[in-house]
């Protein structure tokens, strides 16, 4: 009995069709990633299986239930973060954790104490008083104070800053650590590659790409930053020679002290090609970058979507401003396949 | 003045935001005044039917709901507008230039739309100017337009002239007052609130000095409303009484930008103080959490009724004595009205004032449920292992009981007051029937929104029209010789009144209950079925 099981659900707004044939599963104890810009369908995803939305077609099932009609048995076993957490206003955030808690069954007070501290809240303030981060922190803390088999999770860490990410991540790490399976909407994907055991992709209301990070990582390519020595002629006569090889893509070059910064893309399996190509001739610097999310993610939308495109592009700028350190960098002894 | 840069393309955004609403309340308020005019003249065309107008006129109860009774010996369509629904222009253009002020200012700086705005090249006075504005313009339309459909009714240009700008004053008034307000409160919510309350208080205050003695007495001239029907329009017209509602307007335009020059943004001039760590024990449940919203509002309305109705009640002996000596003078008065039940009909109108005033406040309760599913609060719980029945249960259940529990107030409250002035009759008893003949219509009223909610969430606020309705068709259903089929349709309609002698009968209290009842199961359904949230 899965925690989470969907096929092929289906559900329209009038004309507009938000799930369209979605596949997802969330396996005991996993860790699911479920990703996709604004309006690919996730929040949809999530309300159909909270049994607030009813779905068109296809079926959604949680722990082998129905989530609509049987939803307030199902609710017992999980608990769910909203991406956009709307407080009443003439309520503590002390007072909504615990009726939040309360509804569910009861929290441990010294739980509650402790995420509180970790996550830096002040309890006492009025939740009209708390910014959208501070009111997302309140939702956390009910979600984490809480022993549910099923962590439902929305976009959670929006609005929080780094220092929260991580303090999220751990608590995420813990629940993974406890058995509990999560399914976590995003479009923050280092919080993804960080956690996750698999990862689905929804584009239009559809999955497009499911599968382990490693699964995934076959079908792109890693991205090569190196220095070459010579420039003039001997340099324009090197980067040909690198453009012509099988599986380079978009190599530019600029003048560097030491000659030559080239930057290009290889395919996974001609990654060893490359490699003796740069050692023949006499590389100088060099690093390679295993496929991020980020990048599978792009390859995905940039494809047909203009308007993803769009989207993509500002979430490419906003999260190398957030987390500039977010990208994983590995030397030639990395998982990036020395020859 | 760097302060009010911007004031004009705030103020065309404003009034283009507002296009359509400010031309659905000046085109109704604008229909509405044709309609009197024609209509009064009409119904009141003979001098016998404009002297039983006038003897009614002069009781408390009317006294308490019109004016100060300036030209009762000659009572045609110039006083009866002036006497009668001067007041009711002054509460409705009151009303729409309160709540647009708030709408301009407080809400939109809560909500932190104008936090936008105000980064841009727009000076801190700039939002309130624009929004005052915004006010004037439409009153000023309303003045012009309502003093065609006045003068059209062949009254005379001058005292005409007056009777708009009187009205446009008034209002004026209150939405100065919401402008103030709207600085001293964090909330839009309050400023309203208290807007009304103000607006509450000004028509009591003025109804109590006019009780005293006709013509008002000095109690009057302490309510803004009274200042407009003091020029004693179209019977004897002064003009300075309007200059009273200019200077008070000024100050209160000061005092507003005094108060916004010193504030900080969003800021209000009491600032939070911390509150609980902890919920309390009883905070466990939807319906405690439901309460907890509606708490307040609930409190200050019971205290509202409790007030309004002990005063009403202490008028409850002055009733046969005055009525008496009305119909000494004008003996045509007792074909119209049965000596013997003068007190039976001031109890049903203030109870039916009581009761229009308990059902709109289940509307707007069950407009905050909508408000809750739209910001998504109800999600949160519903996403806990809460039923939907359970949650919209809690929703439902405290409007309504609060509902009921106001117009027991009434009754109970209109009794005490009787009891303070040794009136023993009619006894508490006929006063709970009175109330609690009222509750199946009111149900029906808030289970007509709750299964608006519920079916289709977007058309909630007709359920408003059942208040205007029943207001109208109680108070001036008769004057106005409202078709009987538009009659039929207010619940209040078919209300008994078991304290007058000829009270109708209580048989349709059953097919009302059956018909709360129907929607309110319309609503579970109804709610049990959609997509949450269903915008």
């Amino acid at each position: 009995m899965l925690p989470i099981e969907i096929r092929d659900l289906r559900k329209s707004f009038g004309t507009t069709k938000a799930l369209d044939g979605l596949d997802l599963t969330v396996q005991q104890g996993e860790v699911v990633g479920f990703l996709g810009p604004n309006g690919a369908g996730k929040s949809t995803t999530i309300r159909v299986l909270l049994g607030l939305l009813r779905s068109d077609g296809g079926e959604a099932k949680l722990f082998g239930g129905d989530p609509w009609r049987d939803a307030v048995a199902l609710h017992r076993r999980l608990t769910y973060v909203p991406g956009d957490v709307s407080l009443w206003p003439n309520l503590t955030g002390g007072e909504a954790i615990d009726l939040l808690a309360r509804l569910r069954g009861g929290a441990d007070p010294t739980r509650k104490a402790e995420l509180l501290e970790r996550f830096e809240l002040d309890p006492t303030k009025k939740a009209r008083t708390y910014s959208k981060g501070n009111r997302q922190k309140v939702a956390l803390v009910a979600a984490f104070a809480s022993d549910a088999e099923l962590l439902v999770l929305d976009e959670p860490t929006s609005g929080l800053d780094p220092l929260m990410e991580s303090v999220f991540t751990e608590y995420l790490r813990e629940a993974k650590a406890a058995g509990r399976s999560v399914l976590l909407s995003s479009h923050i994907l280092s919080e993804v590659e960080k956690v996750c055991d698999t990862v689905t992709i929804i584009r239009a209301g559809r999955a497009v790409e499911s599968g382990t990070l490693e699964e995934l990582r076959h079908l792109t390519r890693s991205k090569v930053m190196a220095v070459l020595p010579g420039t003039g002629s001997v340099g324009e006569a090197r980067v040909a020679q690198l453009t012509a090889l099988p599986g380079v893509h978009d190599l530019t070059a600029e003048p560097h002290t030491e000659g030559l910064h080239v930057v290009f893309d290889v395919d996974h399996e001609a990654m060893s090609g490359v490699l003796t190509a740069l050692g023949d001739i006499g590389v100088r610097g060099f690093t390679a970058q295993p496929p991020s999310l980020e990048d599978l993610f792009m390859r995905h939308y940039s494809e047909s979507n203009v308007e993803a495109n769009v989207e993509i592009g500002s979430l490419r700028r906003d999260r190398s401003l957030e987390l500039p350190t977010s990208t994983q960098t590995t030397d030639l002894d990395g998982d990036s396949g020395q020859p | 003045m760097s302060g009010l840069t911007g004031t004009g393309a705030l103020l065309r955004f404003a009034l283009r935001r507002d296009r359509v609403r400010i031309a659905v309340w000046i085109g109704s308020l604008a229909s509405l005044y044709l309609y009197c005019v024609f209509a009064l003249a009409q119904v009141f065309g003979d001098t016998e039917s404009q002297q039983a107008r006038a003897a009614l006129m002069r009781s408390p109860a009317s006294v308490l709901m019109t004016g100060p009774g300036y030209g009762l010996d000659h009572y045609t369509l110039g006083p009866i507008m002036a006497n009668e629904l001067l007041l009711w222009f002054i509460l409705a253009a009151g009303l729409m230039s309160a709540f647009q002020i708030v709408r301009h200012t407080r809400a939109e700086e809560e909500s932190g739309r104008s936090e936008l705005l105000r980064a841009g090249v727009v000076g801190r006075h700039a939002p309130a100017v624009a929004a005052a504005l915004t006010v004037l313009i439409a009153n000023a339309i309303l003045a012009v337009t309502s003093f065609a459909a006045l003068v059209s009714g062949g009254l005379p240009v001058a005292d005409s002239l007056a009777y708009v700008l009187a009205v446009a004053l008034g209002a004026l008034v209150f939405g100065a007052v919401a402008l103030v307000l709207a600085q001293a409160s964090e909330h839009a919510r309050t400023a309203s609130g208290v807007t009304v309350a103000v607006l509450m208080a000004a028509l009591f205050i003025r109804g109590v000095g006019d009780m005293e003695q006709v013509g008002g007495s000095a109690l009057s001239w302490f309510s803004p409303i009274a200042w407009s029907q003091q020029t004693r329009v179209y019977v004897d017209l002064r003009w300075w009484p309007l200059a009273l509602p200019v200077v008070f307007i000024a100050l209160l335009l000061a005092l507003a930008a005094l108060l916004a020059s010193r504030r900080d943004y969003a800021a209000g001039l009491i600032n939070p103080k911390p509150g609980r760590i902890d919920a309390r024990a009883s905070l466990r449940s939807p319906s405690a959490l439901a309460w907890r919203q509606q708490r307040t509002t609930t409190i200050w309305w019971a205290v509202g009724f409790a007030v309004m109705f002990v005063a009403v009640g202490t008028y409850i002996d002055s009733i046969d004595s005055v009525m008496s000596d009305v119909i000494a003078n004008t003996p045509v008065v007792a074909d119209v009205f049965n000596p013997d039940d003068l007190t039976g009909a001031f109890v049903r109108i203030m109870l039916l004032f009581g009761a229009v005033a308990a059902a709109a406040f289940g509307i707007s309760a069950i407009g905050r449920a909508r408000a809750e599913e739209v910001a998504g609060r109800t999600e949160l719980l519903l996403a806990t292992p809460i039923s939907r029945a359970r949650w919209l249960g809690a929703q439902l259940a405290v409007p309504t009981l609060a509902a009921a529990g106001l117009m027991l107030l009434a009754g109970l409250t209109f009794f005490a007051g009787s009891l303070t002035v040794g009136v023993t009759n009619p006894g508490l008893v006929e006063y709970v029937a009175a109330s609690v003949a009222y509750l199946p219509a009111i149900a029906v009223i808030v289970a007509l929104a709750a299964a608006l909610y519920a079916l289709l969430p977007r058309l909630l606020p007709t359920a408003w029209v059942f208040i205007a309705l029943g207001l109208v068709e109680g108070m001036f259903g008769d004057a106005l010789n409202l078709p009987a089929a538009l009659r039929w349709l207010s619940p209040l309609h078919w209300v008994p009144n078991p304290i007058a002698t000829d009270g109708g009968s209580w048989l349709p209290l059953l097919p009302l209950t059956a018909l709360a009842l129907a929607l309110f199961a319309a609503a579970f359904v109804g709610f049990h079925r959609r997509d949450v949230p269903t915008s």
